[in-house]
């Protein structure tokens, strides 16, 4: 079996994806994870693409929203708000 | 009074008649809140201009959860500037709601120190609803929370809240024990209720008997109802002293019941337990002669919920019966195995009911590894069609066979 990628690389992944995306496409968890499978291939698994998306979450540089669905993005301030 | 008194005429309304009144409780706290003060001000806004002055909000929570804070803003901050933020907190409640004195007191001074002090005890989701508070004030509030040792509950695409009926602790019908169960999966699946990861919402809610009293036949995308397997208990003499005192056995128990397998001659009653559907009437309406049997479990069904993105939707039989003890394990294979194949196939915004409509029961089963059962129709006179393989394949295999002949 091939080594798996680290946490922080993966997570580093998920952040340049959401990042160059922004205001065109929503990420969903399950998203971020097909993708990052894709991009690894046998070298990462859905586990370690959870902590992945953990660490993006504790280490403040996403957030979870929720529009409907829940998401994953990058933190900005809330239209709603005044 | 602390706060200017507001004209209300509109919301008086609601506090005449004999039921209790959310103004007279608003205006109460507007007394000593300042943000209780200006939602009744809002509020009667919105009932002169039938317009709603709410504004969703989609980003606010605390560090680490993607769920449990609920985010809403007016749009009128300059006439109400105390509910310019006004955020919803959904606090994870204790199975069968069973508090403390102390610990309620304790959790309204955290709620009155940091937002509204209004609360809804409970909301319909099963948590301790906290109703109004901004968010700075989220952090301090969740900080006070865990150390009194309760958290957010669920929001948003993941595991919500669980809740149950107070299934052992007050009521004899139980067929297994709801409160432990809850707490169980409260506990086994904190990730899955923190962090997101669902195409949509998740809700389980247990009943100890098809009572259901926390009504999860229509509320939960897994109801897990208790019941049994063998057969109903009776006491002959409580049978006995019910009809001496007058109640009419015939017309009101065994005439009601749905599966008409009871007979009563006027000195004993029979039940044909095979027809028996486990409705319960006859238990509710002779609780001291009948219980439930000792062969006792639950029956897991999937797919309720309630007219969002599409129409309701009634839960349906997935597993006819189950044990239910510790440590769950066939309970946990089998929500996992649902989770991945809904998590892998669902739409954005699908719910399992919704999903399993789309790809079909037969599909669905298929990839969750579990074989179809008559119990599965979901409502009379409905064809689940399942196809079962290997009459299918025989099929088509004589029909390769017959065109390599040609
Ligand atoms: C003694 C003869 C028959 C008996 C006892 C009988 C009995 C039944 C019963 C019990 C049903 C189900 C009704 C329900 O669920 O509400 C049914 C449905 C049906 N029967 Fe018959 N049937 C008989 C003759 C026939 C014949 C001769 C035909 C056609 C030529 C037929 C065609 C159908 C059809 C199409 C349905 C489905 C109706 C629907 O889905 O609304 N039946 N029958
Ligand atoms: C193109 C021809 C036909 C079509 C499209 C058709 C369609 C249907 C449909 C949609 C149902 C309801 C199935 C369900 O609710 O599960 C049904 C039931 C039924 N059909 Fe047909 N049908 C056809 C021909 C026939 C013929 C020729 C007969 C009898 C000679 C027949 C007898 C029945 C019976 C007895 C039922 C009730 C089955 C049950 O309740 O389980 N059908 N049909
Ligand atoms: S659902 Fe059944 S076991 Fe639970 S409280 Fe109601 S009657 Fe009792
Ligand atoms: S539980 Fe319902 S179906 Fe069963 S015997 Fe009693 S009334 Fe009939």
């Amino acid at each position: 079996m091939a080594e798996l990628v680290k946490v922080e690389e993966v997570a580093d992944s998920m952040f340049t994806m959401i990042k160059d995306t922004m205001g065109q496409k929503k990420w969903k968890a399950t998203d971020l994870t097909k993708a990052v499978l894709e991009l690894y291939g046998d070298r990462c698994d859905k586990t370690l693409a959870k902590s992945a998306i953990r660490e993006l979450i504790e280490s403040g540089k996403c957030v979870y929203t929720y529009f409907g669905g829940s998401f994953i993005e990058i933190p900005h301030k809330e239209g709603a708000e005044n | 009074m602390a706060e200017k008194e507001r004209k209300t005429p509109k919301l008086d309304e609601l506090e005449k008649g004999a039921w209790p009144s959310f103004v007279k409780e608003i205006k109460s706290a507007a007394g000593k809140n300042p943000m209780a003060n200006d939602l009744l001000g809002q509020l009667e806004r919105s009932y002169e201009e039938k317009i709603g002055h709410w504004k969703h909000g989609g980003i606010v929570g605390v560090l680490g959860y993607g769920g449990g804070v609920i985010g809403r803003y007016s749009d009128l901050p300059e006439e109400f500037p105390n509910v310019s933020h006004f955020h919803t907190m959904r606090i994870n409640q204790p199975a069968g709601w069973f508090y403390t004195s102390d610990v309620l007191r304790k959790l309204c001074d955290i709620w009155e120190k940091h937002g509204s002090g209004l609360t809804n005890m409970h909301g319909s989701t099963g948590d301790m609803i906290f109703l109004g508070t901004r968010t700075d004030e989220l952090e301090p509030i969740f900080s006070e929370l865990t150390k009194l040792g309760f958290d957010l509950g669920g929001s948003g695409s993941d595991v919500r809240t669980p809740s149950c009926c107070c299934g052992k602790a007050r009521c004899e019908w139980a067929c297994y024990d709801t409160m432990a169960l809850t707490y169980f999966l409260t506990m086994h699946y904190q990730d899955e209720l923190h962090r997101p990861a669902f195409p949509y919402k998740w809700k389980f809610k247990m009943s100890g008997c098809p009572n259901d009293c926390v009504a999860s036949v229509a509320r939960a995308d897994m109801s897990i109802i208790g019941t049994w397997r063998d057969d109903i208990q009776i006491d002959k003499s409580a049978v006995t002293e019910y009809a001496g005192k007058g109640m009419n056995i015939q017309r009101d128990v065994v005439g009601n019941c749905p599966a008409k397998c009871m007979e009563w001659d006027g000195t004993e009653l029979k039940i044909d337990n095979k027809a028996c559907v486990k409705c319960m009437h006859c238990i509710n309406a002779m609780p001291k002669a009948l219980s439930p049997g000792n062969d006792r479990g639950a029956c897991i069904l999937i797919g309720s919920k309630a007219p969002i993105v599409e129409g309701a939707l009634l839960s349906s039989v997935l597993v006819p019966f189950i044990k239910l003890e510790p440590p769950y394990t066939e309970l946990i294979d089998l929500i996992d195995r649902i989770h991945e194949v809904w998590s892998e196939n669902g739409k954005n915004r699908e719910r399992v009911g919704e999903f399993i409509q789309r790809v079909g029961m037969g599909n669905f089963l298929e990839a969750i590894e579990v074989e179809p059962v008559p119990e599965m129709v979901a409502h009379p006179r409905e064809n689940p069609y399942v196809f079962y393989e290997e009459f299918f394949e025989d099929e088509s295999e004589e029909q390769e066979e017959s065109e390599e002949e040609k």
